[in-house]
C-alpha cells in the first residue's frame, strides 16, 4: 500500500507536470471536437476512446520533449525554474525517455487506427518538437507560426478520423486554432515579457514592441473567430450554437481590442484567460453539435 | 476589493451556461430581429459572467461597465417590444440607440450628476419595460401565468443594474462590499428568472 502511495506521489512529482496538463487536455478536446465534428454515421466509443488515447500520448509524449530540450531555458525563467526538470527532481534522461515513449506509443496506436490519421498526428508532433522547439524557438519571434500549426493538428487529425479525408472545414478548424496560438501566446509574452528576456528568447514584444503585439493579437481574434464560424457553418452547426459561437467571439474581438486601445496588465492576462475559454467553449460546442 | 469566492464562479458559470442555453435554444418560433435583440441581451450577460469569473471584481473598476451594462436592460426590453409590441419596435430601437449613445457620451464629457440623470432615466424605462409588460400580459392572460417570471428578472436586472452604475460613479446605494457579495447571487437569479419566465411561452 505505502509503496503505491508512494509511486503515486513520485509520478505526480517527477513526470505529471512535464505532460502541461491543461494544454494537453485542451489540445486533446480539439481533437476529440474535430472528430465529433464529422458526425460521422460509424462513430462509436472504441473509436472514440482510441482517438482520444493516442491523441493523449503523442501530445503528452511532444510536450515532455519540449520540456525536456527547453530545460535550461526554463532554468532561467522565474515563472518555469520550479519545474522539476529545473530544479533536477526530475533527470533529463528520465524526461527524455517518457518523451520518447509516450509520442512513440501514441504514433503507433494512432497510424494502426488510421494511417492518415497517424501521419496527420506525426505532423504535429514534429513541427511542434523539430520545427517549432528545437530549430526556431530561440532563433525567431516567428517561431510561433509554427507552434500555432502544430496547435491546430488535433483538430485536424480527429478530423481526419472521422471523414476519411483533409477536407476544408478541417483546414478551417486547424486555421482557427493557428490564428489562436498567438491571441494565447502573445498574451503570455507580454505578460512575462522579462522572463523570456532574461532567456534570451525572441518574443513579438520584444522585437516589434507591445503595441504592435498588441495590433497582431487584435486580428489573430479576428481572424480566429471567423475561421471558426466559417468551420461551425460548413459543419452544419444549429443556429442556436452558432450564435452562441458569434457571441464568444465578439467578447474575444471586445478584449481585443480594448488590450490595444487601453492596454494594461489586467487586460492582457483576461485576455489570455479568455482566449483559451473561447476554445474551449467553441470546441464544446463543435463536439455537442456532433452527438 | 473584496476577492471573488468559489461560490461567487460557480453563481457566475451558472449563469453563464443559463445564458447560452437561452440563445442556444431558448428563442424557438421567435422571429429574427427579437431572437438577434434577446442574444445581445444573453449574450451581453454571457460574456460579462465569463470576465468576472477571469479578472475578479476588480473588472467592475473598468469605465466600460456602465456602458457594457446598459446593454442587458435595453436589449433585452427591446427583445419584449419587438415581441410583443411589435408596432413599437422602430421608436423603441431609436430611443435604445440613443439611449445607449447618451450613456456612454455622457459618461465622459458632462458632470457627475448629468451622467447618473441619463443613466436612471434610460435604465428606467428599459427596467419598466421588462418588469411591467411580461406581468401586464400574464394578467391579460395573452401569456401563461409563468411569464411573468420574465418580469421578476426584470426587477432584479433594474436593481443589479442600477447599484452596479451607482457604485461605478462612485455614489453607491449599499456598501461596495455588500453589493459585490450579492452580485453573483442577483445575476444568476436574474437570468434564472429570464429562462424559466421565456420557457413558458
Amino acid at each position: 500500500m505505502e509503496n503505491k502511495k508512494q509511486i503515486f506521489k513520485k509520478i505526480k512529482s517527477k513526470y505529471f507536470p512535464l505532460i502541461k496538463s491543461l494544454q494537453t487536455v485542451l489540445l486533446l478536446i480539439t481533437g476529440l471536437a474535430g472528430y465529433m465534428s464529422s458526425s460521422c454515421p460509424v462513430m462509436n466509443m472504441p473509436t472514440i476512446l482510441a482517438l482520444g488515447g493516442s491523441l493523449f500520448l503523442a501530445i503528452s509524449g511532444s510536450t515532455a520533449l519540449n520540456m525536456w530540450y527547453d530545460r535550461d531555458i526554463d532554468a532561467q525563467m522565474p515563472r518555469t525554474c520550479k519545474r522539476p526538470l529545473s530544479t533536477g527532481v526530475t533527470k533529463p534522461r528520465e524526461a527524455l525517455i517518457l518523451g520518447l515513449v509516450l509520442s512513440t506509443i501514441g504514433i503507433s496506436w494512432a497510424v494502426s487506427l488510421d494511417l492518415q490519421y497517424g501521419l496527420v498526428v506525426f505532423a504535429g508532433l514534429f513541427i511542434d518538437v523539430v520545427i517549432y522547439t528545437i530549430w526556431l524557438k530561440r532563433r525567431t519571434a516567428w517561431s510561433i507560426v509554427w507552434g500555432g500549426i502544430s496547435g491546430g493538428m488535433p483538430v485536424l487529425a480527429g478530423r481526419v478520423l472521422g471523414t476519411g479525408e483533409i477536407d476544408w472545414i478541417g483546414i478551417a478548424l486547424a486555421v482557427a486554432v493557428l490564428f489562436w496560438i498567438p491571441t494565447h501566446i502573445l498574451t503570455f509574452s507580454i505578460r512575462y515579457h522579462e522572463d523570456y528576456q532574461l532567456a534570451n528568447i525572441p518574443t513579438f514584444p520584444s522585437v516589434y514592441g507591445f503595441q504592435t503585439t498588441r495590433l497582431i493579437i487584435a486580428i489573430s481574434s479576428v481572424l480566429t473567430a471567423l475561421a471558426m464560424g466559417l468551420a461551425a457553418y460548413g459543419v452544419g452547426m444549429t443556429w442556436g450554437f452558432l450564435r452562441i459561437m458569434t457571441v464568444l467571439g465578439v467578447g474575444l474581438l471586445v478584449l481585443a481590442v480594448r488590450s490595444l486601445t487601453l492596454p494594461s496588465d489586467r487586460i492582457t492576462f483576461g485576455l489570455f484567460k479568455y482566449a483559451s475559454l473561447y476554445m474551449l467553449g467553441s470546441m464544446l460546442l463543435l463536439f455537442f453539435a456532433g452527438l | 476589493m473584496k476577492k471573488i469566492s468559489v461560490l461567487d464562479r460557480i453563481f457566475l458559470l451558472a449563469t453563464g451556461l443559463l445564458a447560452a442555453y437561452q440563445i442556444a435554444a431558448g428563442m424557438v418560433g421567435k422571429d429574427l430581429q427579437t431572437i438577434w435583440f434577446y442574444t445581445v441581451g444573453f449574450g451581453t450577460l454571457l460574456v460579462a459572467g465569463l470576465l468576472l469569473i477571469i479578472l475578479g471584481f476588480e473588472g467592475l473598476e473598468s469605465q466600460a461597465v456602465v456602458i457594457v451594462s446598459a446593454l442587458i436592460p435595453l436589449s433585452l426590453s427591446l427583445g419584449l417590444v419587438s415581441e410583443h409590441l411589435v408596432e413599437y419596435t422602430i421608436p423603441y430601437l431609436v430611443f435604445c440607440v440613443v439611449g445607449f449613445l447618451a450613456i456612454a457620451i455622457t459618461r465622459f464629457s458632462v458632470t457627475d450628476s448629468t451622467a447618473t440623470i441619463v443613466l436612471a432615466v434610460v435604465h428606467g424605462i428599459a427596467g419598466m419595460i421588462i418588469f411591467l409588460l411580461p406581468i401586464i400580459l400574464s394578467i391579460q392572460g395573452s401569456s401563461p401565468a409563468g411569464y411573468a417570471l420574465v418580469g421578476i428578472g426584470g426587477a432584479l436586472i433594474g436593481v443589479g443594474g442600477l447599484l452596479l452604475a451607482f457604485l461605478r460613479m462612485g455614489k453607491p446605494i449599499l456598501s461596495r462590499k455588500t453589493i459585490l457579495t450579492i452580485l453573483p447571487v442577483l445575476l444568476f437569479l436574474m437570468t434564472a428568472a429570464f429562462v424559466g419566465g421565456f420557457s413558458m411561452v
